[in-house]
């Protein structure tokens, strides 16, 4: 375990190193953020929805019961932009793209392909890597800069429809307002850019790592998923902590 | 690895020279002390029976492993001194051919020069689609390595290696999974570079034919050791019982038809 710890941190030290040549890999870039932004939206757009419409469903009834209706705003909208945003979308991204980044590279690595690259002098780290990393660290934030807006509308909604909760729709987004502040959704966005490093570096170790045939690379790929969420549970708390004021 | 090539118009081949090269795997020893030279220009067989470390040895030649003890040299120089691998240049024809998936076969055959940024992408299609003509793959530019059959593949990865205007190509196994027609011609291949280039080939094979077509000289690696080196000629006439058998294994000889 202890060794994958160090090999991650090394692909990510060398990541960084690589940086400079971002502008040479862009082509690789946008493809990879066409692709995470293009698999992910719809699905994004539909948890994010019902993440909100259930957080106002769940606190509504009992806030309005004691008179705390100006409360459910706030809470949905606090609740979304730091926490469920953020961890859910890093979440899905790591089952929809970490499982696809690892299983490409872990198959790359046992069909030789990188070892071709080697070869070559191309170096897999900025053939393959960078631009993955590059591009989910630019594509998760902004993803969570859509579900927490898609987020609140769920919220918004139902606190509209319900009748056990009857918030009007203005109602709800002036609570909101006044509770959630811009440094609260930036406190969130920020988070996510942090899974996507946690997301990127997992899955390409794991890929890179990969031994064996194809069950080799359905263990990386399952490997991947789960590692990708063990860290971005213990950072969420790790990073909640740091920025908790 | 990362220093770039700086020679693209030097095309004679280089020499190798492998000295008590030693690996080991989970404390299994799969080379036991390997010792060979290659002269510039030589086409240098090793053969040898299936598990007996031509792989392994072949990923050190490239520098993908790195050795417990022993040395490789190219033109005198140590392979794992960074300048060396940017100095001379190297390439592999593996096994599978080991192209990109992703890309096209084109695309494939450019990479070295599109990744390292050495010529404009005209230049570039132009040399892609004279190295595919000259393995006889001209057609193929714009499909896909999964539409090509298994020969055609390794006339792909024949041209993606010659894009690198090698030294010294390394070629695993490369009739391994081909007809006998396409085993042939990829020998041809291999001949046709020497003369037209001059590059130094190592071909890891235990194709009795290719090698005995091809080859200046013989390798014959059997147990992480070699065992001999010899011309074809001589190495057919050799009594050493291990090569021996491996030359002479026929299905006749080992079906009992008696019980058939």
């Amino acid at each position: 375990m202890f060794e994958n710890i160090g090999e991650m941190i090394l692909l990510f030290w060398r990541t960084l190193l690589a940086l400079p040549l971002v502008w040479r890999q862009r082509q690789k870039i946008f493809d990879q953020f066409f692709e995470i932004g293009n698999a992910s939206l719809l699905m994004v757009c539909l948890l994010s929805f019902f993440i909100g419409a259930v957080l106002a469903l769940q606190t509504g009834p009992v806030l309005v019961e004691r008179s705390l209706s100006s409360a459910v705003g706030g809470i949905v909208g606090y609740a979304v932009a730091k926490e469920m945003a953020p961890v859910m979308m890093a979440i899905l991204i790591a089952g929809r793209i970490g499982s696809a980044m690892a299983a490409e590279i872990g198959s790359m690595r046992v069909y030789q392909e990188i070892d071709a690259l080697r070869t070559m002098n191309i170096n897999p780290i900025h053939y393959l890597v960078l631009p993955r990393l590059v591009a989910l660290a630019a594509a998760l934030p902004m993803l969570v800069v859509f579900a927490i807006l898609v987020g609140w509308f769920g919220g918004a909604v139902v606190a509209d429809v319900n009748h056990q909760i009857g918030i009007p729709f203005q109602a709800f987004y002036s609570d909101l307002r006044e509770i959630v502040k811009l440094k609260d959704v930036a406190n969130g966005v920020f988070k996510s850019f942090c899974f996507a490093i946690i997301i990127g570096v997992v899955s390409c170790h794991q890929g890179l790592v990969t031994i064996g045939g194809p069950r080799g690379i359905g263990r990386s790929v399952t490997k991947a998923v789960v590692n990708s969420i063990v860290c971005i549970v213990f950072f969420d708390y790790l990073l909640t902590r740091i920025l908790l004021k | 690895m990362n220093s770039e090539p700086n020679n693209q118009n030097n095309h004679s081949g280089v020499g190798l020279e492998v000295r008590g090269l030693r690996k080991s795997f989970n404390s299994q020893e799969v080379l036991k002390g390997v010792d060979f030279t290659v002269k510039p220009g030589e086409i240098f067989v090793i053969m040898g029976p299936s598990g007996s470390g031509k792989s392994v040895l072949l990923k050190h030649l490239i520098g993908l492993e790195a050795p417990d003890a022993g040395e490789i040299l190219i033109n005198g120089e140590p392979i794992e001194a960074e300048q060396t691998l940017g100095k001379y240049r190297l390439a592999m024809v593996f096994q599978s051919g080991a192209l990109l998936n992703s890309l096209t076969v084109g695309e494939n055959v450019g990479l070295y020069l599109s990744e390292h940024q050495l010529k404009p992408q005209e230049e570039i299609d132009k040399i892609v689609e004279q190295k595919l003509r000259d393995v006889g793959l001209a057609e193929a530019v714009d499909k896909t390595p999964s539409e090509l059959s298994g020969g055609m593949k390794k006339r792909a990865a024949i041209a993606r290696a010659l894009v690198i205007e090698p030294q010294l190509i390394l070629y695993d196994e490369p009739t391994s999974e081909l007809d006998p027609l396409s085993a042939v011609v990829i020998g041809e291949e291999i001949l046709k570079l020497k003369k037209r280039i001059g590059v130094t080939s190592l071909v890891v094979s235990h194709d009795r034919d290719l090698a005995f077509g091809i080859a200046d000289r013989i390798a014959f690696i059997s147990e992480g050791r070699i065992v001999t080196i010899a011309p074809p000629d001589e190495l057919k006439r050799s009594q050493d019982p291990v090569i021996k058998k491996f030359l002479q294994a026929d299905l006749q000889h080992e079906t009992p038809s008696k019980n058939l």
